[in-house]
């Protein structure tokens, strides 16, 4: 009887005790919220809801795969309207009410500026995939996009190299990150090229600006000086068309005056006749055309998902692609989505890129790119003319730059610190 | 043997021992001339089978070696050497595993193959069966180059002519032999000057070996061109020779300054009308429906928007359907874009705006939450990206007038925006619709009492409005983006021209647009793009300050209307 009695108790407390373990296996299948942050309406809709769409798809595909720590991934999609302040009260929202794990979103740099400080605030984790002017390391912040020396400096030298040319127009749209780039290459082309400052133009034009006669006409008159001439474009997304249609209308050949773009890529040249721009170069560290059976997976995938095989890939979205493998890792490595071990466990993750390399990310919140220069082809791709041997490590700080020169950026323990002054010795320069 | 030489008809009606000679001579005759056919043919080949390594020699090393042998391939001065260098950099010239290079097209499950050189049909090749000789910038110039030398006899006249233009870009005095025996069987006017340009400018080169009376010669020549080009050769020529050269040099550079002086000037003043005529077709439809109804309509440059997509859905079924009337792809879109952006105009005014006349602020807030309507519509189904619309040849490249670099697209924008106006004018002045929307919208009660229908006046009114915008969005279309956003752009600055111009009166908003468009470029070189726009909305500014009712104030008692 009391034997009787004790076993029941004791298969009682065994339930019990099941039960109590099974509590937190229950909550462990709740799914892991991943934010979405990018505009899905207003201006900025044009390039984001494409990387709206491949985070989704990867997304899908992770949960096919059997998710994150046995756990199903949620993506939460906000749409913060191209509109700046929205971008930062968006993010509380998705970090404080939705409780995500992380957020993949922002394009502008000014988008990324106004969501930083909540990232830090309620300490959550933001990967940015887009290229960037750099002069920022954030703790809370993985930067999956080239900084300067990983686009626009490997590409001017190209052109000094390869095509010989003496003279540049840097011409950009009139806000932070073309006037930062072009900041950095006017003190490289003169302190490294030894160029000239009567061989040099600069020129900014508005957001949008769509009557580029007159600045075409002066390009080509700045061309025929008898030096061989280049333009250094930093023009921005929706002011190419009309610049290329001005180009191609006045007759300027990528063999007389080559245009570099570092903002044009395959989703821009889908909206232009690309037959007479064959020739003109951009410089990104993913093309749709590279062939590896990494890519062609990529891009059969995501044809697919989207359900039209005229949507193209691009260097963003390989970022995201990139990040989103990253950050999977990282949460296997750290096993757990906590913020704090999640931010420790990315540094040294590497994933493979869709160029047939890999990507790892360093201590400065940056990752390794392989830089490739392309040439447009009359279908609206871009061919590899040339490109790094390896991949490239960020330099987040410009040496070029004057008041960066100095600083580095390292998240390991101890330094622990985004803008490292190595003269001083003193964590906090200038900088974020 | 038969003297006269019978004809055929002639022997068969002959006796049949002649037939049978005349036949055995038939047979000989064909058989010779098979045999010298086939001779011919054997010898083409042969030629061609010397080529033949200078072809695959294209596919072997990097982009150096590829220069070298595109310079042999031309040095052969091989007729099939030309068509072969233009497949190369076409980007049609592929390579095969064995070495050979061969002309490859997308089609089938991989690649149709053919061979350069006789464009014998090599069957079909997987995707990655070819590897396909990458060209850049560099090669495309040496294949220019080199076709330059190998095309100046070409018998297309417009080949000539580019081969002479090359030949001036990269002057080279191992031309001057070639050009010369050019020269001298050139016919065509046109082509002939261009030649003898490229001649002073090579003989213009150090170490041609030209004596002085040559040299001057050339730089008078060439000082007539009076372009950058000239003056950047003639300063060379200054600094390098000396003597009676350098002097006739000297002055072939002030002249030269002289011109482009002016030549700016005119530039700038084309480019201000250029921009002008943007601005007055983004602007009449507002002059319609703002300018003479009074309406607030912040929906404007979405109505731009939709006569763009209008011009892109008719490229598209163009495209799908007949590729063969893609050139009036763009006259097509025009009735229909009107006839699209007229018909939402009506939809709007019937559905919302006649719920407000008289509250401009309603007006303004409901016309604004309607544009980001359609806004976001259109990003819904067509999507956020932008999308392509093609330029019909007619309207695409440029040409010289007096030095001037004029683009057919612009110039053609130019006289349809004039076209517009021209024909808005009219119909307002002369027809009896045009006189039903005056008489409503100067006295609309007094209108009224008379018959006529306003409410429909309105709703037409409002109507052609619309519709004009939307044929602004086809002239649009073919010089910016076709995008959700498009509209956005030129809303701030169509309000600028009506306003500046004069509320209610048509020509103001054509010199207001005018004016606008060429202080802009004037501006533009000496303060840059940024720095001119703020400049001229500081200046419209200040014009409204001093006089509120713009350019051309309508007195009397139209202004009270």
């Amino acid at each position: 009887m009391s034997i009787w009695k004790r076993t029941s108790g004791a298969i009682g407390a065994g339930l019990l005790a099941a039960g109590l373990m099974a509590n937190p296996a229950v909550a462990d299948e709740d799914p892991i919220k991943i934010g979405i942050l990018h505009s899905l309406s207003g201006t900025m809709a044009i390039s984001e809801t494409t990387l709206k769409d491949v985070m989704l798809m990867l997304i899908e595909d992770q949960n096919e795969k059997g998710g994150v720590l046995g756990r199903q991934l949620e993506p939460v999609v906000v749409d913060p309207a191209s509109d700046w302040p929205l971008f930062a009260e968006r993010a509380r929202e998705l970090i404080e009410q939705e409780e995500v794990a992380a957020v993949f979103g922002t394009w502008t740099s000014v988008s990324r500026k106004a969501v930083l400080p909540v990232f830090e605030e309620l300490n959550s984790i933001l990967f940015y995939p887009v290229q960037y002017e750099g002069e920022e390391s954030s703790r809370n912040i993985f930067y999956t996009g080239a900084a300067p020396n990983q686009q626009a400096i490997p590409a001017v030298n190209y052109l000094y190299e390869v095509e010989g040319v003496e003279r540049w127009v840097l011409a950009g749209t009139d806000y932070v990150y073309p006037r930062t780039t072009n900041r950095i290459l006017e003190t490289y082309l003169k302190d490294e090229l030894g160029v000239a400052d009567d061989d040099i133009m600069i020129n900014y034009t508005p957001f949008g600006h769509s009557d580029w006669q007159s600045i075409v006409a002066d390009i080509r008159a700045f061309g025929s000086a008898g030096k061989k001439t280049a333009v250094v474009s930093t023009i921005n997304g929706d002011a190419n068309v009309p610049f290329y249609r001005e180009l191609a209308n006045q007759g300027i050949d990528a063999a007389d005056i080559p245009v570099v773009a570092f903002s044009v890529g395959e989703e821009e040249l889908a909206g232009i006749d690309t037959g007479p721009l064959v020739g003109h170069l951009a410089a990104w560290n993913y093309f749709m055309s590279v062939y590896t059976p990494e890519n062609e997976d990529f891009i059969a995938k995501w044809h697919e998902f989207i359900g039209d095989e005229s949507r193209v890939t691009n260097d963003p979205m390989e970022a995201h692609y990139i990040g989103f493998n990253m950050w999977v890792q990282a949460v296997e490595k750290a096993g757990t989505t906590d913020p704090d071990e999640v931010i420790d466990a990315m540094i040294g993750v590497a994933v493979p890129n869709l160029t047939g390399g890999y990507a790892a990310m360093m201590p400065n919140h940056h990752i390794t790119k392989p830089v490739l220069i392309g040439e447009i082809q009359a279908d609206g791709q871009f061919e590899v003319v040339w490109e790094t041997p390896g991949t490239i490590v960020t330099d987040e700080w410009s040496p070029y730059l004057e008041g960066s020169r100095d600083l580095i950026s390292d998240w390991r323990k101890p330094l622990e610190c985004g803008n490292f002054n190595v003269a001083t010795g003193e964590c906090g320069g200038q900088g974020s | 043997m038969i003297p006269g030489r019978p004809s055929l008809t002639e022997s068969v009606l002959q006796s049949p021992s002649r037939l049978r000679v005349t036949a055995m001579r038939i047979l000989l005759t064909i058989t010779a001339v098979l045999v010298l056919a086939l001779a011919a043919v054997v010898g083409r080949a042969e030629a061609q089978h010397e080529l033949r390594g200078h072809v695959d020699a294209l596919a072997i090393g990097g982009f150096a070696e590829l220069e070298d042998a595109i310079a042999e391939l031309a040095a052969t001065g091989h007729p099939d050497a030309a068509p072969v260098l233009g497949m190369l950099r076409d980007g049609d010239l592929y390579v095969q595993p064995d070495g050979t290079v061969v002309r490859a097209e997308r089609g089938g499950a991989g690649f149709l193959v053919s061979d350069p050189l006789t464009g014998e049909d090599l069957g079909e090749v997987g995707r990655g069966g070819v590897d396909r000789i990458r060209v850049n910038n560099n090669i495309r110039r040496a294949v220019r180059g080199a076709l330059a030398g190998v095309t100046l006899m070409n018998p297309d006249p417009q080949i000539r002519y580019d081969a002479a233009r090359t030949l001036s870009g990269a002057p080279s005095a191992d031309m001057l032999e070639p050009l010369d025996a050019a020269l001298a069987k050139e016919a065509v006017g046109w082509v002939r000057e261009e030649m003898a340009h490229a001649r002073a400018v090579i003989v213009l080169e150090p170490g041609s070996g030209a004596d002085e009376s040559t040299r001057i010669a050339a730089v008078e020549r060439v000082a007539e061109r009076a372009n950058r080009d000239a003056l950047v050769l003639l300063n060379a020529v200054a600094a390098r020779d000396e003597g009676a050269v350098q002097a006739a040099a000297q002055d072939g550079i002030a002249a030269i300054e002289r011109r482009l002086v002016i030549r700016d000037n005119a530039q700038h003043i084309w480019y201000g009308i250029s921009l002008g005529s943007v601005l007055l077709l983004a602007a009449i439809g507002l002059a319609i429906t703002f300018g003479v109804m009074g309406v607030i309509n912040m929906a404007h440059g979405e109505m731009v928007m939709i006569g763009a997509y209008t011009t892109f859905v008719v490229q598209e079924l163009i495209r799908n359907h007949a590729p063969g009337l893609f050139d009036a792809s763009v006259l097509i879109a025009i009735p229909l874009a009107f006839l699209v952006a007229g018909a939402i105009g009506v939809a709007i005014e019937r559905g919302i705006i006649r719920f407000l006349y008289g509250r401009p602020l309603e007006t303004l807030l409901a016309t604004w939450g309607l544009a980001l309507i359609l806004q976001q519509s259109v990003r819904s189904i067509f999507g956020p990206t932008n999308r392509q619309v093609g330029n019909p040849s007619w309207m695409s490249g440029a040409f010289d007038l007096w030095g001037l670099s004029i683009t057919w697209g612009r110039l053609y924008i130019v006289i349809f925006a004039l076209i517009v106006f021209a024909g808005l004018i009219l119909l307002l002045r002369y027809s009896s619709f045009g006189l039903k929307v005056r008489a409503v919208t100067q006295n609309r009660r007094m209108a009224a009492s008379m018959g006529i229908r306003t409410p429909w006046v309105d709703a037409m009114t409002f109507g052609l409005g619309s519709g004009i915008a939307g044929i602004a969005g086809v002239a649009l279309s073919q010089i910016d983006n076709v995008s959700p956003n498009l509209g956005q752009g030129y809303i701030i600055d169509s309000f600028m021209v009506v306003v500046f111009g004069g509320v209610g009166n048509l020509w103001g908003t054509l010199v207001g647009a005018m004016t606008l468009g060429i202080v802009n470029k004037f501006l533009e070189p000496y303060a840059g793009a940024v720095l001119a726009k703020i400049l001229v909305l500081v200046v419209v500014i200040l014009f409204i300050q001093r006089r509120p009712r713009g350019l051309f104030a309508l007195r009397g008692r139209a202004a009270e209307a």
